[in-house]
């Protein structure tokens, strides 16, 4: 019984060796170790041999089933190893081929891109975001931004009338909502309004429409100082942290003092000549660029909203005005201010 | 303002180069557009020539050649101009010297003479546009003499924008107050200080008289007379003056005229009084539809608001904007009536709107000027007369006062104003300084100042706070403010509103879809609604119209954001695009507030909302409604063609998954029903709801309107912004337990009719299976003879679960037969 027990032990081992693929092994189990096997069935005959064989027979029967059944695990381990290697092989792709179907790209464009940065620049330092209606009173956009009926500075901006509405206009500014943001709030207020505005003017640097953000800050106590410092940090958020200021005297009917800012080129570093030693295109060789309108809320216009709270020997603020083509052409090189209308996919795909 | 810088020194000398007076100014707040060289670039090489002969040409007919005596000695000329002849002295230009324009001159063989230089014109020198003649010198001056000394040349010339609140910048003097008040350099007694002498006989009033009808209209009008005028050109520094000034010299009387507006920011007008019948002017508005031809040889039809200035024939001029050719002064006038009024700024400004005529004298005007600049205009302007016309001035100046006009403005300055609202102290005796440089009178109470503001600065300073500008200005605004933050009364936590916040997830959720963000115009062609095949009586066939528009084609506000779009997407095709996906979420305008009901929103959404939905409202309603929509459209496939395959056009269905994700992204229900539009497909539109609000369209577009734009074919969407944020969940869910107890699936099979919708399929099964039926999804659609005609089977993937305990086999089985009870009351039944 045990020269038997070996015979089949060594046949086994030289079958499970020469064994070629995961299903030899698995006919090789079923043959050596399956239900109907020769050593399945000693071991089942074990209970009828004479007592003193009993011991010898089980464990040599065991030890030999058990050798087995571990070769055979190695044995399939190491071909289901092997014929996986050799099936990943087969499936190799070419990995240079594109990615299908390609997924579409959107695109963002760049004039809601630049708005949102100046609001997120803005929202940090503390200010709301406020929007209102392009088509607007006349009162909004002009009386009450001290534009006082039949004056000059209403030609300042050839405005759009709304047919058989004459107090009707297209807004020229964002600054309506100046007055509506105050009509609705008591001071202290500090509100950024991006919208689109309408001059009736059209060529290479004017478009009939185009986006402004206008800035409104009312409390006690701000200063002239506190409008510079304040565009000084929206102006670096915009064009980098070295960038400095230039603040020039100017009017506008609806503040008082009235400045117009410079920001240092971005470009030249202020210096008006680029490193190869020729004059910088962006800034004219100037060093500055003009970038925003800004000053001191005049208090005529304050006076339009005194029953609102807007007392002006108690509080007094700032209001600034950009326009948003124009950052994104100086941030983005776009030469032409109607090339943001055109909507060319091909240009816009260039601003993921 | 063009400002010749030699005039401007004859008042105030800064002593600097002009550019540093030009960079000065502009940080004083006064704008140099530009410096512009009038003239040649150099003084070099010009000097005074004397013609001691001029023979014909040998070769030439038109030329002469001339000996010019050039103070070391003498010269030949060879001379183009038919008037040049011996004795007189000229201008003349040497070999080397360098022409307006930059090129240099030689020495030139002229049909075999040589030529050592170049006997000039006014327009060579550009001090006039005179080029028949050569320009002829005062016999005085003295061969060699530089030509630089007799008139200005390469004259440097400031173009200052000037704001319009700074009339006083509109002459030549209050340029020079402002040099005086930002450089401290002296300034000049001023030019209206010293009247000339009356040597005329008799009155004005004797050969003239002036009547003001509308006296609010025409605060001021004064007259002088003068005797004895001898009209001819002016002499060469004046007309070199007013060249470089940008204004064509034309005859001394009306040379003088310019001349004194230039300096005074006063404008004149000059009549040839011998051409006034009885020499009585009045001064009254015209007649509804009176015409009338001004000097610019144009007939004008006038109204009832425009002011006229009439002899007893009928007009004579437009007030404050343009003279008339009847009473025009010509080389025949010997008498002339100096007019100097004042206007009221707003007629003015609407007349010369009205008119579509705007001078240089109603540009001043209509920023109102003050009545008390009148005498200093008749002032510098009658010297001139004497001087240059040889006139006699009348004794007695005609002045109607219409309005007397106010008392000089007296204004308080308040020292801790200036440092409260600036930020930064100024010294009050710099204050004192920079004001009284300025024209101001100030005088130090305590802290403060008492202010009194000149008549030219009369309109523009009317409050304190101008006063702190003007200190501030001058004082130096980018040299000296400091950089600081809003501190204690500062801003405290800014953000976005709830409605930003979705509309910007809103913009994103359609972008990470594939679509690109496009920036369509909000103006359209008043024909777009019918392109779109949209009836007449449709809300969105009444546009608001602009009245004053760039073009026809721009002259409607857009109703809807579709046309736009199929705008984008037609140029992109031209341009050889085959696969778009463009969206934009802007706003469209109605001009009435939409009724309640499909497309438009619902009753919260039928007021003119912003899209902040309410905040910021102001007192007054918006005055057209105007709604914010979000829009998108599909041309050719909306993934590309890959190596897989793929790249099928993008049809119904591939767009209301877009929709459907859009609305997930902002967890909004959605809901879809047929629902015909008149540019859509009339099988594959529906009518968009969200949050059971009506919001909008979605569908293929009509073959027709895909026509109108050339396209083959677009499939898109459009919907209200109000709606899909007010139905937005995102951000505001709460938790529910999915995870506790297993959830139990299964699939069902429905045959119906053809003609019941998958809604009404899925709302009958999620009804009929109540509580416990989660969710119940189509994912397939057959269509097959074994069905029958006109049926279709339906699969849909149920979820069942219990908030409380683990669903059992029967529950689910119970569920399964009340559900195919209640398919069939819809002609349903269960494929088993």
């Amino acid at each position: 019984m045990l020269e038997r027990i070996e015979e089949i032990r060594a046949e086994a081992v030289a079958a499970i060796d020469a064994a070629g693929s995961s299903a030899e092994l698995e006919g090789l189990r079923v043959r050596y170790l399956g239900r109907k096997a020769e050593l399945t069935g000693v071991l089942r005959g074990i209970a009828d041999l004479p007592p003193e064989e009993r011991g010898e027979v089980g464990g040599v029967a065991n030890k030999a089933r058990k050798e087995l059944e571990a070769l055979l695990e190695r044995a399939t381990e190491a071909q289901d190893a092997a014929e996986l290697d050799s099936q990943l092989l087969a499936d190799r792709v070419d990995v240079t081929l594109p990615g299908a179907p390609p997924r579409p790209v959107g695109h963002q464009h760049l004039i809601a891109r630049t708005t949102r940065q100046i609001e997120d620049i803005m929202i940090g330092l503390g200010y709301h975001v406020a929007e209102g209606p392009e088509v607007e009173h006349d009162y909004y956009n002009f009386t009450a931004l001290n534009h006082p009926e039949g004056h000059p500075a209403r030609m300042l901006q050839d405005t759009f009338y709304v047919q058989s509405h004459p107090d009707v206009l297209l807004r020229t500014h964002t600054s309506p909502m100046q007055i509506r943001a105050m009509e609705t709030q008591p001071p202290p207020i500090f509100i950024v309004v991006p919208g689109k505005v309408y001059r009736r003017d059209s060529d290479a640097t004017h478009s009939p429409m185009f986006h402004q953000m206008e800035g409104l800050a009312i409390a006690e106590g701000l200063t002239l100082a506190d409008l510079k410092g304040t565009l000084l940090a929206m102006c670096q958020g915009i064009f980098g942290g070295e960038r400095e200021l230039r603040l020039r005297p100017h009017f506008f009917p609806f503040t008082e003092p009235s400045i117009e800012v410079d920001v240092s080129c971005f470009q030249c570093g202020g210096s008006g000549t680029l490193a190869g030693g020729e004059r910088c295109n962006l800034c004219k060789g100037q060093g500055w660029i003009e970038i925003l309108g800004a000053g001191m809320v005049d208090p005529n216009v304050l006076g339009f909203v005194e029953d609102y709270g807007y007392d002006a020997e108690r509080v007094q603020g700032f209001a600034f005005g950009l326009g948003i083509e124009r950052v994104a052409m100086l941030r983005h090189g776009v030469p032409d201010l109607r090339r943001f209308f055109d909507n060319d996919v091909r240009m816009l795909e260039q601003f993921s | 303002m063009k400002v010749p810088y030699s005039w401007l020194r004859e008042y105030c000398d800064p002593g600097v180069a002009v550019e540093e007076l030009a960079e000065r100014l502009v940080m004083t707040g006064s704008e140099v557009e530009r410096i512009e060289v009038v003239g040649p670039p150099s003084a070099q090489n010009f000097i005074v020539g004397k013609v001691l002969s001029a023979e014909q040409h040998p070769d030439a007919d038109r030329l002469r050649v001339c000996t010019v005596a050039d103070g070391e000695g003498e010269r030949t000329i060879v001379c183009g101009a038919p008037d040049v002849a011996a004795g007189q002295t000229v201008a003349v230009a040497l070999p080397g010297a360098r022409m307006p324009g930059g090129e240099k001159l030689r020495t030139a063989k002229l049909r075999g003479v040589a030529s050592e230089g170049m006997i000039l014109a006014a327009d060579e020198l550009e001090v006039g546009e005179d080029h028949e003649g050569i320009l002829v010198l005062d016999e005085a001056l003295a061969a060699g003499t530089p030509l630089s000394e007799v008139i200005p040349l390469a004259e440097p010339v400031l173009e200052i924008e000037v704001t319009p609140n700074r009339i006083d910048c509109f002459g030549v003097h209050g340029v020079a107050r402002e040099v005086h008040a930002i450089s401290a350099a002296p300034l000049a007694a001023d030019p209206w200080a010293e009247d000339v002498v009356a040597a005329g006989e008799g009155e004005a009033s004797d050969v003239a008289s002036v009547a003001v009808e509308v006296p609010e209209l025409c605060p001021r009008f004064t007259a002088r007379v003068f005797t004895d005028v001898t009209v001819g050109p002016s002499p060469l520094w004046l007309r070199a003056r007013l060249s470089a000034a940008g204004q064509r010299p034309i005859n001394n009387v009306v040379d003088i005229t310019n001349y004194a507006m230039l300096l005074t920011a006063q404008p004149l007008h000059a009549f040839d009084l011998d051409k006034v019948p009885g020499g009585a002017l009045t001064v009254r508005t015209a007649a509804e539809g009176e015409k009338m031809t001004t000097l610019d040889d144009v007939e004008r039809t006038l109204d009832a608001e425009t002011v006229l200035v009439c002899d007893e024939n009928g007009p004579t001029g437009i007030a404050g904007i343009m003279g008339g050719q009847v009473s025009e002064v010509s080389a025949e006038t010997t008498l002339v009536l100096l007019e100097v009024a004042n206007w009221n700024g707003t007629n003015i400004l609407r007349s010369s709107r009205r008119l579509g005529l705007r001078s240089e004298a109603s540009s001043r005007f209509e920023k109102q000027l003050h009545p008390e600049l009148c005498l200093r205009a008749q002032v510098v302007a009658s010297k001139l007369m004497v001087e240059l016309c040889g006139a006699k001035l009348v004794p007695g100046t005609i002045d109607v006062v219409g309005v007397s006009w106010p008392e000089p403005t007296r204004l308080r300055l308040r020292g801790a104003r200036v440092s409260g609202l600036l930020g930064m102290e100024i010294a009050q005796s710099d204050q004192v300084d920079y004001l009284e440089r300025l024209g101001f009178a100030a005088e130090a109470d305590g802290e403060d100042l008492e202010v009194t503001v000149p008549p030219d600065r009369h309109y523009d300073v009317t409050r304190e706070v101008d006063l702190i500008e003007e200190v501030a200005r001058v004082h130096g605004i980018d040299e000296h403010l400091p950089t600081t933050l809003p501190a204690a009364a500062g801003p405290v936590g800014g953000g976005l509103s709830r409605e930003q916040r979705l509309r910007r997830r809103a913009e994103d959720g359609l972008r990470d879809l594939g679509f690109d963000q496009v920036v369509g115009w909000s103006f359209t062609d008043p024909r777009e609604p019918a392109r779109l095949r949209i009836p007449f009586d449709d809300i969105r066939s009444s546009a608001v119209m602009l009245s004053n528009p760039l073009s026809e084609d721009q002259s409607a506000m857009r109703t809807m954001v579709l046309g736009s779009l199929l705008d984008v997407a037609a140029r992109n095709v031209a341009r050889g695009a085959d696969r778009l996906a463009l969206f934009e979420a802007a706003s469209v305008y109605l001009m009435e507030a939409p009724p309640t009901g499909r497309n438009v929103g619902t009753e919260t959404t039928n007021r003119p909302i912003g899209p902040l939905g309410g905040e910021f409202r102001g007192e007054r309603a918006a005055p057209v409604a105007e709604l914010h929509r979000v829009a998108a459209l599909a041309v050719g496939p909306l993934g590309g063609r890959s190596w897989r395959g793929g790249g099928e056009t993008a049809d119904f269905f591939s767009v209301k998954a877009v929709l459907e994700a859009l609305a997930a992204q902002l967890g909004a229900e959605i809901a879809f029903a047929p629902e015909p539009e008149p540019f859509l497909h009339p099988g594959r539109a529906a009518a968009v709801s969200l949050g059971g609000v009506a919001a909008g369209w979605l569908g293929e577009i009509h073959p027709l309107v895909c026509r109108a734009w050339d396209l083959d074919a677009a499939v898109g969407f459009e919907i209200d912004a109000a709606p899909l944020l007010g139905a937005a969940g995102a951000g505001e869910e709460t938790y529910e337990d999915v995870t506790t107890f297993p959830a139990a699936y299964q699939d069902l099979a429905v045959v119906v009719p053809t003609t019941v919708a998958a809604t009404e399929v899925r709302a009958t099964i999620l009804g009929a299976g109540g509580e416990l039926l989660h969710s119940a999804e189509v994912f397939d659609l057959f269509e097959g003879e074994q069905l029958g005609e006109g049926r279709k089977s339906l699969a849909l993937g149920l979820e069942f679960r219990a908030p409380d305990r683990t669903l059992t086999d029967e529950d689910v089985g119970g569920l399964r037969e009340a559900i195919k009870a209640a398919l069939e009351t819809i002609g349903g039944t269960l494929r088993e």
